[in-house]
């Protein structure tokens, strides 16, 4: 009989006080999917009348098929938005992992300093930058391309990836490194086959953070940045879609699930890694 | 000597591309607001220096009252996340069953495109045909339809809880590791002199978490402060600028309205508010780390 066993064995009035409290809490994180679920299933005649009614009454899939033909580009605003997610996701490993490497092992005049002035671009959100953020895609000629939503895409998602990416490399052993170069390897050899492969599961946790991070926060670049339908990530597509006319709520919930699916998918078999990946840098600290 | 040499040169070159990267794209944009809120910058190819014309023209009663709203909505919305958030983390770190799916379901909010989170919210709000406004009618509780985004203050509320449900499961998941992180050995202590679990949750998790929560209030306060999405999406500032905050209404005048120099002026003062926040973050949690080791 050991003491955690004994010491976390509830009443029953606190358990019923324990469950009632999570699903209050579940119920305000969820109800707008539950309802935007039914929504989808609702047909639009029955969507348009009163008094309101929670369960759908000759619900149907139809809207998950119509919508396919009153959005055309709907195909092409989940392929963008995968597209841009997966190049951003290229590029801030490619960016980070070295970076993170050098934070996390070597000390330097400015080590510090340089660590904070990347942590402060989270301070600023894209809106603060736009004006020459716009002006400087425009030198570039990227805007209306997907550049223009993936190179400030990028900057925005490098400090919280360096911080993570360092937090894992702090806690492999320094004694691999020296090891490795007694015996003669150069630093670039060191980090390429010693530290990477270690350092591996950190940069699957961070790789798939920076995707669903990106994937998720498509908008103000895309709105501002693109105007051509074809590169829309699919937020923007929806919004510029349906801001157009009357919206048709239902396929609009349609559309929005089968958008939302790759993330949840993601969650559903990735979540131990992103709990304990996500959770490891915060408290560190 | 020179081996300690080689390998700073070697932690700099590791270190480039990333800073060059964010120079370019962060740290340039930045300096060019400041000094584009000296021009008269627009669509047209010229800009003139118009020196503090634009800072002067921004001082009137409407801008005011634009700061006064993006504080209160910014202190409503981080209050209510933490709240929320801290409770929801006591319950799901309670060792019941089903705990690790609670967990997991608590994510949503969070990781779908922040979107399409918001253009359900548009649903539930919607007056005559919404979920909200129709269980208030069955239940008896309004009369008639409420359009919640179409009156100033239901919109004003109704941004907030939006963008509190988008806020909560980081700050959920953020206490529930901070929670955890609190040594057993108390707890068992504490058990053993015969303390309840509510004397217990009194006197070791609330003090222990008072860390964390300053530090995640300061954090949520500066994500929440440039909160874009969830009132462009829901109201684009409206019903009459109600739901008109700084980020909102620097977007209207730079992006909007293409007057450049006055969008810069505005985004400069948000970025002075910023830093004030970011002042305020460090200078505290040094003070908390410095206490703790003491």
């Amino acid at each position: 009989m050991s003491q955690p066993a004994m010491i976390n064995r509830y009443r029953w009035y606190e358990l019923v006080g324990i469950y009632t409290g999570i699903f209050v809490f579940l119920t305000f994180i969820l109800s707008p999917f539950v309802e935007g679920f039914l929504v989808s299933l609702k047909p639009l005649g029955l969507l348009f009348s009163s008094p309101y009614r929670f369960w759908p009454k000759n619900g149907s899939f139809e809207a998950y098929r119509s919508m396919w033909v009153s959005v055309p580009g709907f195909a092409r605003y989940i392929f963008n938005s995968f597209f841009i997610s997966i190049i951003v996701t290229t590029v801030v490993l490619a960016l980070v992992v070295p970076a993170a490497y050098a934070f996390a092992r070597f000390k330097f005049r400015g080590n510090g300093a340089l660590l904070g002035a990347f942590l402060a671009v989270n301070m600023f959100s894209g809106a603060v930058l736009l004006i020459p953020l716009f002006r400087l895609m425009r030198s570039f000629g990227v805007l209306n391309t997907y550049f223009a939503m993936i190179v400030p895409g990028v900057a925005f998602l490098i400090p919280s990836a360096i911080w993570l990416l360092r937090t894992y490399m702090l806690r492999i052993p320094r004694e691999l490194d020296e090891a490795a170069f007694v015996d003669g390897a150069s630093h670039f050899y060191t980090l390429r086959r010693v530290i990477l492969p270690i350092a591996m599961p950190g940069i699957t946790v961070v790789a798939i953070t920076t995707f669903i991070g990106s994937y998720a926060q498509q908008f103000i670049f895309a709105l501002t940045f693109n105007s051509k339908t074809e590169y829309m990530p699919l937020p923007v597509g929806l919004f510029a879609y349906f801001g157009r006319q009357e919206v048709v709520w239902n396929e609009l919930m349609a559309a929005s699930f089968v958008g939302i699916a790759p993330a949840v998918i993601v969650i559903f078999f990735l979540q131990r890694y992103l709990v304990s990946g996500l959770t490891a840098g915060a408290v560190k600290q | 000597m020179s081996v300690r040499r080689s390998t700073v040169i070697f932690a700099w070159i590791l270190l480039l591309p990333a800073a060059l990267y964010v120079t370019v794209i962060v740290a340039y944009p930045l300096v060019d607001t400041f000094i584009l809120s000296f021009t008269d910058a627009s669509l047209k190819k010229t800009t003139k220096w118009v020196g503090t014309a634009n800072y002067d023209k921004i001082f009137n009663a409407t801008f005011a009252e634009v700061i006064v709203r993006t504080f209160v909505w910014t202190a409503f919305s981080v209050a209510i996340k933490m709240i929320i958030g801290t409770f929801g983390a006591v319950m799901l770190n309670a060792a019941v069953p089903g705990r690790a799916l609670f967990r997991v379901l608590t994510m949503p909010p969070w990781i779908v495109p922040m979107a399409i989170g918001i253009f359900m919210w548009g649903w539930m709000y919607n007056g005559q045909f919404g979920m909200i406004s129709g269980m208030l009618q069955n239940w008896g509780l309004v009369d008639g339809p409420v359009a919640f985004l179409a009156h100033g203050s239901t919109a004003f509320w109704a941004t907030i809880i939006t963008d509190v449900w988008i806020g909560v499961p980081l700050v959920t998941l953020y206490m529930l590791a901070s929670m955890q992180a609190i040594p057993q050995d108390l707890y068992e202590a504490a058990w053993t002199d015969g303390a309840g679990r509510f004397y217990r949750f009194r006197r070791i998790t609330l003090p222990l978490l008072v860390p964390s929560m300053i530090t995640m209030s300061m954090l949520s306060l500066i994500a929440t402060f440039n909160s874009f999405d969830i009132i462009w999406i829901l109201t684009q500032g409206g019903p009459n600028g109600d739901t008109t905050t700084m980020i909102i209404d620097t977007y209207r005048t730079a992006i909007g309205s293409k007057k450049y120099g006055e969008g810069a002026a505005r985004a400069v003062l948000i970025c002075i508010f910023l830093s004030i926040f970011c002042i305020a973050y460090f200078r505290v949690t040094h003070r908390l780390a410095s206490g703790e080791s003491r």
